[in-house]
């Protein structure tokens, strides 16, 4: 009996600690980032490390590299001026929110599409990319389209939306979540599954990568990627919003479109293109 | 969190399922196997020795999850298509049984010399001798380090998220990602892991104290 009072004194504090571990970020991420930012001229930014194309840390350097980095410099620079830094913290599909929520970043800016259940938890900015959720099978597999996935095994990353998305269109597929991209294409190089699914756009990046594997049947779904913020950062937010619009205008955002999507087979650059009278779009 | 605990009840209790499958299969097996090799470590033939030494120090100073995705990406590859579950449990058995093996072992090590003799100028042979007469006592000693590697073995099984093999951690993830209550997911998840841990822990010192 004594020895359960112990066990029972043990489990509540180790609750305690949990809930104010809890209030205490919560502290943490309700300070107004716009102005704290301001003064170190720093913003910090999630961003995906695994990613070719959008953000992928380049193992020679270690420099972050990709679409999305260079879209949140561009953006740093116009929210706080020309010599205001980018700093980059990776993160996974699964980490993001946690390390958002929790302070350790400002903003989220790794392939994070806008849901409303996402929305829910956090605010996103208007969005900065149209991707679309496809598949990756190996050359000469028999899957032509999300549908023949049924009584098939499909791989997606624990923590993105495309799992959940690919059962609405496969309601008998098996789904295996892995922890990261990389891991979950090589899970399909070793036939642990049938196709890999995810947006197009990283899933185009690892076509490059790894010849024998193609992109299969057109986009499914529209996945509009958000910067993610923490609510109640209306300022942030809005400033954001401003440096966005601000980069598509004066044709900064498309320069980059080019720089990364301009070459790549499969995808066709011209329909992600934004604001731009030369192409009439 | 009792809404997330019942709004997933299903997740928890296939994953709970799941790890406590693959403890169990991982258990029989590893002791099995582990005290299959600490004997090798200790027969008079130098070649056996020689292999049981390499599985020992080979298995057990490798990090479980290098053995685990060893079995889920290269195996498949080359050998046999085996599932994510499947890779986890042949990890956590290899890995575990080396430890086994070590703790096994000591403990056979730690019976008087004198024991094996006696039994050997009966007439026995070394194996006769070694079933009936070193090993019961070998296991008296060995049972509190035993409990250890049980419950460690337990809380590795959590690898299998890595491989997607439907655990305890692994629906823990996807819960935790598809809700964004992080905080309350994990806690429920080590709640879970408790109660099969803690069961290990009270019985094994039990057994300790009746055997004793």
């Amino acid at each position: 009996m004594k020895r359960l009072k112990y066990l029972a004194v043990i489990i509540t504090s180790l609750l305690l600690v949990f809930t104010l571990t809890a209030c205490g970020s919560q502290s943490l991420s309700s300070q107004n980032i716009y102005e704290n930012d301001k003064k170190s001229k720093t913003v910090t930014w999630g961003v995906k490390a695994d990613t070719k194309l959008l953000g992928l840390v380049d193992v020679k350097d270690g420099q972050e590299k990709g679409f999305e980095i260079d879209l949140a410099k561009a953006i740093t620079k116009k929210m706080y001026g020309k010599d205001a830094k980018a700093k980059f913290v990776t993160v996974t599909s699964q980490s993001r929110i946690p390390l958002l929520k929790n302070g350790n970043i400002d903003a989220i800016i790794a392939t994070m599409t806008i849901t409303p259940e996402r929305q829910k938890t956090i605010d996103f900015s208007n969005s900065y990319f149209d991707a679309g959720q496809s598949i990756l099978v190996k050359d000469g597999s028999p899957i032509k389209k999300v549908q023949d996935l049924n009584n098939r095994t499909i791989i997606g990353v624990v923590g993105s939306n495309s799992v959940q998305n690919v059962k609405k269109f496969a309601p008998k597929a098996q789904v295996l979540q892995l922890p990261d991209y990389a891991q979950a294409l090589t899970a399909l190089k070793s036939g642990q599954g049938d196709a890999l699914t995810t947006d197009n756009v990283i899933l185009a990046g690892m076509a490059v990568n790894n010849p024998g594997y193609k992109l299969q049947g057109k986009a499914f779904t529209t996945e509009p990627y958000g910067i993610g913020i923490n609510k109640g950062q209306t300022d942030f937010k809005s400033a954001v919003n401003k440096a966005l619009s601000e980069v598509e205008n004066d044709g900064t955002y498309n320069k980059l479109i080019i720089k990364w999507f301009g070459n790549v087979p499969g995808f066709n650059y011209k329909e992600v293109l934004r604001n731009d009278s030369s192409t009439n779009k | 969190m009792i809404h997330l605990l019942t709004s997933n009840w299903n997740e928890f209790i296939s994953g709970f399922g799941w790890t406590l499958l693959s403890s169990v299969l991982a258990l029989f097996f590893s002791l099995i196997v582990g005290s299959l090799f600490a004997i090798l470590e200790v027969v008079p033939n130098k070649f056996l020795r020689i292999i049981g030494n390499i599985y020992v120090e080979v298995f057990r100073n490798i990090p479980l999850l290098v053995i685990t995705m060893f079995f889920y990406l290269v195996i498949p590859l080359y050998v046999v298509k085996i599932n994510g579950f499947t890779a986890g449990t042949i990890g956590l058995t290899i890995y575990t049984s080396a430890f086994i093996a070590e703790t096994v072992r000591a403990g056979i090590n730690s019976v008087d010399i004198g024991q094996m003799e006696a039994a050997r100028g009966q007439g026995m042979t070394f194996w006769q001798a070694m079933r009936y007469i070193v090993l019961p006592q070998a296991f008296k000693y060995v049972i509190p380090p035993l409990g250890n590697q049980f419950v460690n073995l337990v809380k590795n099984s959590s690898v299998l998220a890595f491989v997607a093999g439907f655990d305890l951690m692994y629906q823990g993830n996807a819960i935790a990602s598809q809700t964004f209550d992080t905080v309350n997911t994990y806690i429920i998840v080590g709640v879970f892991y408790l109660i099969i841990t803690l069961p290990i822990s009270y019985y094994m010192q039990h057994l300790e104290r009746k055997l004793a």
